[in-house]
């Protein structure tokens, strides 16, 4: 049963995957403008562009055109990037390492914001803290991570400089990586001079990427806590004799997390999301800056890779939070 | 909480975010008679001036002026046009565009309903940004195309809402008793249901006309929007950003004005929406 509904999702999310790759094809191609026409100098002649036009497919009709690019994205061949003159997989899994550091981070700041709070606007229910809390969440939410980004910027890049808000390392420092995923690198081969340098550099992105996020978490959870306070089993901690954080900590935490937890996932997705228009911001050299590069040079190949690239993330997070919702969920799991 | 309290705050939410709103809407209509200056006279000897408070400054440029020696505030009055515009018919475009969509899926539930989910699904998977920043450069840079991208972008918001909303009316008696009078599917859908699922699209339409902002925004910062000389707050924030280390004011000023619009749209339609909640009210 369980078997056949995890197929199930299987086959939805390869229809979206491919609807993704429908609507991408089909958005680039209505495109005025010739990619060829722009990459070739100039005196360039007519049997010049037949020829580039013949070596990146563009001669053929366009179904022809998605059959065979569809064919080479299942086997992994994505083509290669106009503008850069690079195979596209090997472009976008060279960015990809320090988009996902980055979301990684923000996640973890928005969880280390966001809990915290939420416990203590649970433990001082209907006072004038948890209204600020309220308050201040209300505000993070509808504030969306460009304006955050530019806050900070603002703030801790100009007014008080203590962070980095241009790129992702120092061009100074001497890398010793051999993967892009340079904080992990950096932690594994103890290097933490180069961690420092590295989160210096990432912390204002990802906070702005974070605050939303936090605000999401701090409501709901708090919300959920409320409701299970007045539980049986609560009310018994509390006559134990544990202090009401602890009851918090102990008892309701562990049932109150499941609603946040997949709405956690959800906004992941968003999050990642924003990672587009923040890295741009903060000149971070992520998967994000390089697609609107993309766009901006009218780059065909890499822009589908790198659009079909985030959507494969979004499906696997989506998947993901499907499945810990049913492993975590009593109810689902022994329905 | 009691509910009077709720709606004492609610309504003083309304009212601030509604006065905040109302500023930037007469700005955009009067920016003519209201803006000091003309927002793209450029004079080079008054490059960077601070606003009227620092030294420096020159009366006739309160907020200064950006690195063209263009005045702010005039610069911001008439950005507010293209804000007021493109929040205005943007949302409204996603809003006619999902709701409808969402009604169909809704009512008529079976492959109508399975297609346009699907499509939904699909829609979800793209980052909202890049797909923005990809439709205004297929499209053209442009206002129209800005106004189509957050439509064609951001529907599905106002059909996952519209159709949770219809699948529950449909249900109730009501329905089934113009169904019995014989009232027409179109009819039912467009008399019926249409009036009882919109106050969670008037709240959600306030919400999408601050989002609407922000995009225009964006993508006015990627320098994809209207031309560059125009005056947009994204336009100036861009300008802001590259001059950040000799005059911040350029990006303080139109931040806070961005900043302010975007709260008081989610705040009016979180007012609204409490509002119109039976249950609280």
């Amino acid at each position: 049963m369980i078997l056949q509904k995890f197929l199930l999702r299987l086959i939805t999310m390869a229809v979206t995957l491919f609807g993704v790759a429908v609507v991408v094809f089909i958005v680039i191609r209505v495109a005025p403008g010739d990619p060829i026409a722009m990459m070739l100098p100039p005196g360039a002649g007519p049997e010049d562009i037949a020829r580039l036009r013949a070596l990146y497919g563009l001669d053929k009709s366009l179904p022809h055109q998605f059959l065979i690019w569809l064919g080479g994205v299942v086997q992994g061949d994505f083509g290669t990037s106009i503008s850069l003159r690079q195979d596209v997989l090997s472009l976008v899994l060279g960015r990809l390492p320090a988009t996902l550091e980055l979301a990684t981070v923000a996640l973890l700041i928005a969880l280390i914001i966001g809990g915290p709070l939420a416990v203590i606007g649970a433990r001082e229910r209907g006072t004038a803290v948890e209204a600020g809390i309220d308050v201040a969440g209300g505000a993070a939410l509808s504030i969306p991570d460009f304006l955050w980004g530019l806050v900070l910027i603002l703030l801790f890049g100009v007014l008080a400089p203590i962070f980095e808000i241009s790129g992702r390392v120092s061009p100074s420092l001497d890398l010793p990586f051999s993967t892009q995923f340079y904080l992990v690198e950096s932690i594994l081969r103890l290097r933490f001079d180069l961690t420092a340098d590295l989160l210096s550099h990432m912390f204002m992105p990802a906070l702005a990427l974070a605050l939303p996020l936090a605000a999401i978490i701090t409501l709901l959870l708090k919300q959920s806590l409320k409701e299970v306070m007045d539980l049986d089993y609560v009310v018994l901690a509390r006559v134990k004799g544990f202090s009401e954080t602890q009851v918090i900590l102990r008892e309701a935490l562990k049932n109150a997390a499941l609603p946040t937890l997949t709405l956690i996932g959800v906004q992941f997705t968003f999050l990642i999301g924003g990672t587009v228009i923040v890295e741009r911001l903060f000149s971070y050299e992520g998967l994000g800056n390089m697609a609107i590069d993309a766009v901006i040079n009218r780059d065909l190949p890499l822009i589908q890779g790198i659009v079909l690239v985030f959507a494969l993330i979004f499906v696997l997070i989506n998947l993901a939070v499907d499945l810990s919702y049913a492993l975590l969920n009593p109810r689902l799991r022994h329905g | 909480m009691d509910s009077a309290r709720i709606t004492r705050r609610s309504g003083a939410r309304l009212w601030l975010a509604g006065f905040w709103l109302a500023l930037v809407f007469i700005a955009a209509v009067a920016a003519p008679l209201l803006a000091p200056q003309d927002p793209l006279a450029q004079d080079l000897l008054y490059e960077r001036l601070p606003p009227f408070w620092m030294n420096g400054s020159e009366s006739g440029y309160p907020l200064g002026t950006d690195s063209l020696g263009r005045d702010l505030l005039s610069r911001l009055i008439y950005g507010a046009r293209i804000a007021v515009l493109v929040a205005f018919t943007a949302a409204l475009s996603a809003c006619v565009l999902g709701s409808a969509l969402g009604l169909i899926a809704g009512y008529y539930g079976g492959w109508a309903d399975r297609i346009i989910s699907r499509i939904v699904d699909i829609w979800m998977a793209f980052p909202p940004v890049l797909f923005a920043i990809l439709l205004v450069a297929v499209l053209g840079t442009g206002l129209h195309s800005v106004i189509i991208a957050i439509a064609v972008i951001d529907w599905t918001r106002f059909c996952r809402v519209v159709r949770a909303e219809t699948m529950v009316q449909a249900r109730m008696d009501y329905i089934e008793n113009a169904r019995i009078a014989g009232f027409g599917r179109w009819r039912i859908m467009l008399s019926e249901v249409l009036p009882n699922v919109l106050p969670p699209i008037v709240a959600l339409l306030s919400l999408e006309m601050g989002i609407a902002v922000i995009v225009e925004a964006i993508l006015s910062f990627v320098n994809l929007s209207i031309s560059t000389d125009d005056p947009t707050w994204g336009g100036i924030i861009a300008e802001g950003r590259l001059s950040i280390h000799q005059a911040w004011w350029i990006l303080v000023f139109p931040l806070v004005t961005l900043f302010l619009t975007v709260l008081s749209f989610s705040q009016f339609g979180e007012g609204l929406k409490s509002r119109f909640d039976p249950v609280l009210r």
